[in-house]
């Protein structure tokens, strides 16, 4: 994975020093919170309900042993010994002092961490395909285009005070784990008929009050001008977006109130005055980079054979563990869902176990997902067995990968100055209802998605069942949504009708599946039973 | 109009007033031009060359469509004063400079000391912008 030469560390040390006196400034009064509060946000720091929150970067999700015990440590030393894995591939920490935050980043620099542009109105840290370098249907790594981007977009001047938050995620492989039409910028790596990488582009996705599935805006962009597009992207935004409304700035309404071909029209355009200027970085450079991504040294002659006769250990190999491109390897995803826990939560003791077992057994190398789950992306199968016990013993091997309980959920009322309701126990009181495991299994590919606000942080839009918490005259109301996909058939869920209470919500998506199990066809996942049906079938049988 | 109270230039101060953009196009011997927030920088590019002082306005300090309209005034070609008027703040001034302001008129006073340390602390910079900057991916490379 990539490391840090001596100007990546000088840049992220000198953004140290300087939120250590810009923080200093704010407690001294010199600077205004108004003031302040950019400029802590694009240090990834939070004013919550109870405490600051802050926002630390995984990019792209990728990370080591060394940086992952490193968030173990904060999680102890700085906060209450557990932190927060996001759906954009980050951790944060709900219970962080203000006066402490320049410490935790002086600490997080020393592994080549940083919380830089994790928040505010700024381009946010990439995400891609957790899988990335590992999955048999990639194209390419995408990751070496992935820093590439980073490091152009990291204090860019002319798109740090941009009018909203700016997402990008980019993927290489056929499958989309990545939910690139639900970004600002989705970009795929493809290869042209004349085996020339470049990109698909799609801009003006995003979720929130007014979700978009981003349109295809150029089919194939060189690879070499990746960023030289963006910024054109960027700056057409920039300029025309309107400032006068929060809820309307973000790039999805600017493509949708100029149509995707005048957006797409503008952007070709000042990418034509952008180009001749040659900010591009050069093919030189991405080598550079790409060296850091090449492959680990696989080891050769190893057997795929993996003994099953312990059935629980088969449930897991047959539920969380993927297929490498190298034999012998497999993917193992640990599920941060354990039934009736918080999702995407981990204790600095288990933290500090992942790494272990990632420096021991996968390279070196971790990933973090935007289902909030954790990934060794780099296996040996005949080590499958020790892992899952050790991985079982700390709470780590719940066997629910992609099934009803692995529940995307943002931290909700429970934390967040912007909720509405609590999302934490709905999540647990539904993984609850459906814990028996066999019936999990038999209702199959389930991605059910949970926010606690209109803002949509826990991708409820997406989910093949998703559920928006409201505030209705005061008490918590759960809005129940079906029919949507972050994947690569991505589409966005729609309303069931009349929401209801925590309970009664559960009660619903109990009914819904028991529609589907009445419906569904060979080899049809819920979503697909959805799709064909429609929603009328789930409607009667919910309110009915 | 505020006073200017930072110029990063060597050559004197430029004392005619600026005008709107609209009346600038609608006269042509005006030599000093004022740009607010959601106007396009690019009406001007057929006269840079006649332009001494560009001023763009910030309303607000989180406004950022003034970065944009200096960038492009700068990839044109244009060599004269850029100013930054309006709610202008120590901590965005390296941003602004970077972009190809060179002259500023803040709505309250600068800190010097702040700005002497924001100038100091960045050794490195990843992209091109329109200061003398040389990109990281162009050092690595020589």
């Amino acid at each position: 994975m990539y490391q840090y030469d001596k100007y990546d560390q000088s840049i992220v040390d000198a953004r140290v020093d300087e939120f250590r006196e810009q923080t200093a400034r704010r407690i001294s009064g010199a600077l205004t919170e108004d003031q302040f509060k950019p400029l802590r946000l694009k240090n990834g720091l939070y004013l919550q309900l109870h405490a600051y929150m802050l926002r630390v970067a995984i990019p792209y999700g990728t990370m080591s042993g060394r940086q992952m015990r490193m968030l173990g440590h904060i999680a102890r030393k700085y906060d209450r010994g557990y932190g927060h894995f996001t759906t954009r591939q980050n951790i944060q920490y709900n219970w962080i002092k203000l006066e402490e935050a320049p410490d935790i980043l002086a600490d997080l620099a020393t592994v080549e961490m940083h919380a830089i542009q994790t928040s505010g109105e700024s381009i946010r840290n990439l995400s891609s395909d957790q899988y990335a370098g590992a999955a048999a249907d990639e194209v390419c790594d995408p990751r070496p285009w992935a820093e590439l981007i980073r490091q152009a977009t990291t204090f860019h001047p002319e798109f740090s005070y941009l009018p909203r938050k700016f997402k990008i995620a980019v993927t290489a492989a056929e499958e989309d784990r990545a939910a690139i039409r639900l970004h600002d910028i989705g970009l795929k790596l493809v290869k042209n008929d004349a085996g020339e990488l470049g990109f698909e582009v799609y801009i003006g996705g995003g979720m929130g009050r007014t979700p978009f599935v981003a349109p295809l805006i150029r089919s194939f962009l060189p690879a070499d001008n990746l960023f030289s597009y963006c910024a054109a992207a960027l700056r057409v935004w920039n300029r025309w977006a309107r400032r006068d409304n929060i809820h309307k700035q973000r790039i999805k309404i600017l493509v949708h109130d100029l149509g995707t071909e005048e957006f797409t029209r503008q952007v070709e355009a000042e990418w034509q005055e952008i180009l001749p200027l040659g900010t591009d970085v050069p093919r030189v450079e991405l080598d550079r980079i790409a060296e850091y991504f090449a492959p680990p040294p696989f080891e050769s002659e190893l057997s795929d054979n993996v003994d099953r006769s312990d059935p629980d250990f088969a449930v897991w190999l047959d539920q969380n563990v993927a297929a490498h491109k190298a034999p012998g390897y497999a993917i193992v995803n640990i599920s941060l869902k354990p039934i009736g826990g918080i999702p995407g939560d981990v204790s600095a003791d288990q933290i500090e176990l992942i790494a272990d077992i990632a420096e021991q057994h996968s390279f070196d190398e971790l990933r973090a997902t935007h289902a909030q789950n954790i990934v060794l992306p780099h296996v040996r199968k005949d080590r499958l067995y020790a892992i899952w016990q050790v991985l079982r013993d700390a709470g780590l091997a719940e066997p629910n990968l992609d099934l009803i309980s692995d529940i995307i959920a943002c931290p909700g009322l429970d934390y967040c100055s912007l909720a509405n309701a609590r999302s934490i126990p709905v999540a647990q009181k539904i993984a609850t209802r459906f814990a028996d495991l066999g019936r999990q299994r038999e209702l199959g590919e389930l991605k059910l998605k949970i926010s606690g606000c209109i803002n949509a942080c826990g991708h409820h839009h997406a989910g093949h069942i998703g559920i928006l918490g409201v505030d209705r005259k005061g008490t918590e109301n759960y809005q129940l949504l079906l029919g949507g996909s972050g994947a690569e058939d991505a589409s966005l869920g729609s309303i069931t009708g009349p929401g209801f209470s925590e309970d009664g919500v559960v009660d619903a998506i109990e009914k819904a599946t028991n529609v589907y199990m009445r419906e569904r066809a060979e080899g049809e996942r819920f979503l697909d039973t959805y799709r064909r049906i429609g929603m009328a079938p789930f409607k009667e049988a919910i309110y009915g | 109009m505020a006073e200017t109270n930072l110029r990063f230039r060597d050559d004197e101060p430029h004392e005619e007033p600026a005008v709107s953009i609209e009346a600038f196009l609608g006269q042509t011997n005006a030599t000093a031009v004022r740009i607010e927030a959601g106007e396009d920088a690019r009406l001007l590019l057929p006269y840079l060359d006649r332009l001494a002082l560009i001023e763009i306005d910030f309303p607000r300090f989180r406004d950022g469509r003034g970065y944009s309209s200096a960038s492009i005034l700068r990839e044109a070609g244009y060599t004269g004063e850029l100013r930054a008027s309006g709610d202008v703040l120590v901590d965005q001034i390296l941003f602004m400079r970077r972009v190809g302001f060179d002259s500023f008129a803040p709505e309250t006073p600068i800190d010097p000391h702040a700005l002497e340390r924001a100038f100091e602390r960045f050794g490195y910079f990843y992209q091109a912008a329109a200061d003398q900057a040389v990109p990281v991916w162009k050092l690595r490379h020589g």
